[in-house]
């Protein structure tokens, strides 16, 4: 099963340990991560369900391209890795 | 008199407590976290809106027994297909108001891109107030000010009667609704922009509302801080009048209405526009006690030497009582009167910048 692991920027906010989960594609893994931490969503996605402007999501090291539909494809031993994309004072 | 005020900044949300005629930071919650906005209740429940840069908007509330809870932050509906040309997002961008419904239980919440929520839960649970955001003029709403989307700065429930409500849009003019919220008017009459094209001038919706206040007491008494001046409105903000007597200048974001009295008013005016700092350098608060007909420029206890403070849209409050005020600025300055401007102390603190102040409620 893929890994999900979170930028450890969130835990200021609420736990996002690395977790495996299922899914075939981002969106399918990001749902499982959800579904158990549903306070999460809000964090990762903006309302439309599209991934925040300020947060990059990588798949063994490759920034993915769909972010609003969230299809690209995971693999059972992929890593994906959640980040916050900028910084700033 | 409340001895507590809320002061939201870009790095957390401070809390002051006045302590043998002293006010000191008491609490600090958030540090690290913008807040956008704050709403104190009677009951003493408190609301805090928080614009973290990554992570979109959040809110939290924290009960009366001290205990912080994050509650499910108002969402925008899928953008339906029919919506495909709408120049703005079906996003939430960053919650800019927070307001008491008047009744148990309900908050209005003055969001960007232009969205404007309810809850009757207590802020558990929102949602959008479908016949404004529908409205086909919001697609001519515009964001020049406070970022790139258009927002609701300010949302005014007549204290006499939460179905009538005012709503102040930067930049889109003064919206009202009678019927709670089922059909909305946009109402404002009087204004005027002299930066726009001459045909858009007077144009009501092209009207940059910064700030609106009412009095409490006389909920027909509106001041506007437009992005052109001053204004002033007796009959809930369907026709204005502009304050022209306003000193040292007319360029401003914040308002505080007097909560008895009609004729008093609060502003902390800047150089406009580009510049957007204290007049000469030093940092005055307007007041008016005559309905916009002469202005006493406060300086008392404010810097007055190289001092290049400017003060948001909700960055100045008055208490329930008219006598005491506190504003804090984009420099970090907190300041705080007791006798209606007369003179202000500031607090022994260097604070963020300040986004919103507000007085606990008594």
């Amino acid at each position: 099963m893929p890994t999900i692991a979170f930028t450890r920027a969130l835990e200021r906010f609420l736990p996002a340990p690395t977790v495996e989960v299922s899914g075939t594609t981002l969106g399918e893994a990001l749902a499982a991560v959800f579904a158990e931490r549903p306070a999460l969503r809000g964090y990762v996605l903006d309302d439309q369900g599209a991934l925040r402007r300020h947060v990059a999501v990588f798949v063994n090291g490759e920034l993915v391209r769909d972010r609003t539909g969230l299809s690209d494809p995971v693999g059972a031993r992929d890593e994906i890795h959640v980040f916050q994309a900028l910084s700033g004072g | 008199m409340t001895d507590r005020i809320f002061v939201g900044t870009r790095k957390g949300l401070f809390e002051l407590a006045r302590h043998d005629g002293t006010w000191e930071v008491a609490d600090i919650r958030f540090l690290g976290d913008p807040v956008s906005a704050v709403l104190a209740q009677g009951d003493g429940t408190l609301y805090a809106a928080l614009d973290l840069g990554h992570f979109g908007a959040k809110l939290w509330r924290r009960d009366g027994s001290g205990m912080w809870e994050e509650l499910a932050a108002p969402a925008y509906p899928p953008k339906p297909e029919d919506a495909a040309d709408d120049p703005h997002p079906w996003s939430l961008g960053r919650i800019w108001a927070l307001e008491p419904g008047g009744v148990p239980g309900r908050i209005w919440a003055g969001t960007m891109p232009g969205g404007l929520f309810r809850s009757d839960d207590g802020g558990a649970s929102w949602a959008l107030n479908d016949a404004l955001w529908r409205m086909p003029e919001r697609r001519k709403w515009f964001g020049v000010a406070g970022g790139e989307q258009p927002g609701i700065s300010t949302v005014l429930v007549d204290p006499r009667d939460p179905r009538d409500i005012r709503v102040g849009v930067s930049t889109a003019g003064v919206w009202a609704t009678t019927d709670e919220g089922a059909s909305w008017r946009l109402i404002n009459r009087g204004m005027y922009n002299e930066y726009m094209p001459p045909e858009l001038r007077e144009d009501p919706i092209s009207q940059d509302i910064h700030q609106l206040a009412r009095c409490t007491a006389h909920p027909e008494v509106m001041w506007c801080q437009h992005h052109n001046g001053v204004f002033r409105s007796e009959n809930a903000g369907a026709n204005w009048t502009e304050v022209t007597a306003i000193r040292p200048s007319k360029f401003g974001f914040a308002v505080a209405a007097h909560p008895r009295d009609p004729q008093t008013a609060w502003f902390v005016p800047a150089t406009k526009d580009e510049r957007r700092i204290p007049v000469d350098g030093k940092v005055v608060v307007a007041r008016t006690r005559d309905g916009g007909r002469s202005f006493d420029v406060l300086a008392d206890g404010l810097p007055q030497h190289h001092a290049y403070d400017l003060v948001w849209r909700h960055g100045l409050a008055v208490d329930g009582t008219g006598e005491r005020l506190a504003f804090g600025s984009t420099s970090g300055g907190l300041w705080i009167s007791e006798n209606g401007g007369d003179s202000w102390t500031a607090p022994d603190a260097r604070l963020p910048p300040v986004s919103v102040v507000r007085f606990a409620q008594a």
